[in-house]
């Protein structure tokens, strides 16, 4: 789960990291009163999980309440990379000497932690690791052993944070680690980070991606972080659900289990869309490895609700999943759905219990439902009807 | 032959008294694979009842820990059914242990536990295999795993793929052939055995005549893998690679474009993987037709 600046900061505060939190608001009026608040000039930032904020006319400084409020009218509403703004936060200006970056990550390809600094980094590091890579320092570490004091000041040495503002890098990067491991993150980045006058170090800007696994297993709290009014309203109800569900821009419904099985039979529909008008898979929607009836009704229920599928297409190979339950479970759906039901289903079983299963649907017999034996000619199906 | 699992593996299950471990118990045991007991500390001294390939009726003992285990029953493979939370504590008693091999099969461990096992492994003489896999199977010998043993049988194929169902899949387009074995390595971002593992692994077995290499959009395995091919693989490998069409990742900032250095992109995977010389199926039949051309030029027959 990717955080927004004023969350990340929230979580930088908790562990001790120097930030200045602000004040989060959705209105206009709201920024006016928190800029009067605060005093002199403020910054007015659009909250929202995209990068290229300031280059989008997101960020603005205010040299007074009106302006604030005049800001914040602005940029309140806008779309950012396709998201809408709906909050700003209203945070002091504090103009930065020099700008610096810094990173905690997940290195995937080396199965171990990475810490990414550069001292002539700032907003534009992924410039400067493009023209200047050796100021980008990227120093590993080990999971099984952390970052402990040493290591810290190891790091800031490496990176070379300069003298007047050494020994706060040193205490910031051990508590950025703190933020990296005990919230779970994927990704704790900090850019920029700032070093402001009277040599003071600060994080101005934050970005941090938390690990929904282990959120769910130990993080109860970052429940808290979760902003629901962003979604597509599908994605609201998928996620109510329990469903794995991405919208999509298409025709064609899509079910399945197992995330690669999926994102094949996405690409299958897309092939076979290219005979058929150029209808487009419609959704993303893993029912997982143990779906049963009441999850397969449910899918059905919101890939039913998209006004934009024509068709559906269920595709399952049942491992832990059985094809019966599945079959039950798009029998128990259209029942539910009775007259609502108006959508054609071309099923496609395979694996455990597939004679069953089949056997379900052909029992069924319903006039929207056809079944098709393989992957490559149920998408086949799919997209015909979905361009019928 | 086939790798990492033959019908001399003596398989014990962490957490045979859930109801996952309980369920996969007695499908790997239909299977025909030896398992050998379980562990549960809160259970040890009892046993649970399955039946085995044959039928007949079999106790399995419980056993408090892993070390126990071993010396009761001579286990060389532990599967793990344990909820996400006791993951990484249960594979670092297997490691401790000694346990020649463990495949993860837990969904939704956090990817720091991950990290710590994979750390605290270094050095010490376990493989592992996941987590958030379907784990391994060496078809008509055993199954240390969920993989359905019934989709197909034996075979000169050595299948390698990140996701579970899209494994299923290719062995079912392929039970005309079969397969030496087929491991499912997981697709979270950290696992045990990666693709080029497999594939060094399946370059070493001789029964193994064709690799199929499934891969998926994110992060950067198929790219190294495809350089691993291009300098240690000789025999034929045919890949497919799943998400042309899925949705665009989240970003991971500025930090995550500076690390991969790629984009993570099926596309990218594909001509990386076209660059060493893999043929690469647009869908799951196209790639099996694909290793079906290879195993035929080679004068092998199908079943």
């Amino acid at each position: 789960m990717d955080l927004m600046e004023y969350q990340a900061k929230e979580l930088f505060a908790k562990h001790g990291v120097a930030t200045t939190l602000g004040t989060v608001v959705e209105t206009a009026e709201e920024a006016r009163a928190a800029a009067e608040q605060i005093g002199g000039v403020t910054v007015i930032k659009a909250q929202v999980k995209a990068g290229g904020r300031g280059k989008a006319g997101g960020v603005k400084l205010a040299k007074t309440a009106d302006e604030a409020f005049e800001h914040a009218s602005n940029i309140l509403g806008m779309e950012i990379k396709g998201l809408t703004v709906n909050r700003v936060l209203v945070t002091p200006a504090t103009p930065p000497e020099e700008e610096y970056y810094f990173s905690f990550l997940l290195d995937r390809s080396n199965r171990q932690y990475l810490c990414i600094a550069s001292v002539e980094g700032g907003v534009e590091i992924e410039e400067v690791a493009k023209t200047n890579p050796d100021a980008v320092k990227k120093i590993g570490i080990d999971p099984g052993k952390g970052v402990d004091a040493v290591k810290a000041r190891e790091i800031a040495t490496e990176a070379k944070f300069p003298e007047p503002v050494f020994e706060q890098a040193v205490k910031m990067i051990e508590d950025l680690y703190k933020v990296f491991v005990e919230e779970d993150a994927t990704l704790v980045e900090v850019n920029p980070l700032a070093r402001l006058a009277g040599d003071k170090l600060e994080a101005l800007d934050g970005k941090v991606s938390l690990d929904e696994n282990a959120s769910e297993v130990r993080h109860p709290e970052h429940e808290a972080f979760e902003i629901r009014e962003e979604a597509d309203p599908l994605e609201a109800k998928a996620k109510d659900l329990g469903l794995n569900y991405v919208k999509l821009d298409g025709q064609v419904g899509i079910i399945g289990n197992g995330a690669g099985l999926v994102m094949s039979t996405l690409d299958v529909v897309a092939y076979a869309g290219e005979n058929h008008g150029g209808v487009k898979p419609a959704n993303f929607l893993d029912i997982g490895g143990g779906a049963n009836a009441q999850v397969m009704a449910n899918g059905l229920d919101v890939i039913l609700n998209d006004e934009q599928v024509k068709a559906v297409f269920v595709n399952v190979f049942g491992g832990i999943t059985a094809c019966d339950e599945v079959a039950n479970g798009i029998k128990g759906a259209l029942e539910l759905l009775g007259d609502k039901a108006t959508k054609p289903l071309v099923v496609r079983l395979d694996g455990n219990n597939v004679e069953q299963g089949r056997a379900i649907l052909d029992e069924l017999n319903h006039p929207l439902v056809t079944q098709v034996d393989t992957m490559d000619g149920a998408a086949d199906k799919a997209a015909e009807l979905a361009n019928a | 032959m086939s790798i990492y699992l033959n019908k001399d593996s003596k398989i014990i299950v962490q957490g045979i008294t859930g109801g996952m471990g309980a369920k996969h118990t007695a499908l790997m045991l239909d299977s025909g694979a030896q398992i050998v007991g379980g562990v549960n500390a809160r259970k040890a001294g009892t046993t649970v009842s399955h039946k085995d390939a044959s039928g007949a009726d079999v106790e399995l003992p419980v056993f408090g820990s892993v070390s126990e285990a071993i010396k009761e029953t001579g286990a060389d493979v532990s599967v793990l059914f344990v909820p996400p939370a006791f993951t990484k504590d249960a594979a670092i008693e297997a490691i401790d242990a000694e346990m020649p091999l463990i495949v993860v099969i837990t969904e939704g461990v956090p990817v720091q536990d991950t990290a710590e096992v994979w750390s605290y492994l270094q050095g010490k003489s376990t493989r592992m295999i996941g987590p958030n896999c379907p784990g391994i199977i060496t078809p008509g010998e055993s199954l240390a795993g969920i993989t359905p043993h019934t989709i197909a049988g034996k075979g000169p194929v050595g299948l390698v793929s990140k996701s579970g169902t899209l494994t299923y899949q290719m062995m079912y387009e392929l039970r005309d052939f079969g397969f030496s074995t087929a491991i499912g390595i997981g697709g979270d971002p950290i696992v045990g055995t990666t693709h080029i593992d497999a594939l060094q692994a399946f370059e070493e077995d001789p029964e193994t005549k064709v690799i199929v290499m499934i891969g998926e959009i994110g992060g950067d395995a198929e790219e190294r893998a495809a350089d691993y091919i291009k300098a240690n693989i000789t025999k034929p490998v045919v890949g497919y690679v799943a998400g042309f069409t899925a949705p665009e990742g989240k970003t991971m900032g500025h930090a995550g474009a500076i690390v991969s250095g790629s984009a993570g992109t099926a596309q990218a995977k594909k001509d990386a993987l076209e660059a060493v010389g893999v043929k690469v199926g647009k869908t799951p039949s196209e790639t099996a037709a694909l290793a079906r051309a290879i195993l035929n030029e080679r004068g092998l027959q199908s079943l």
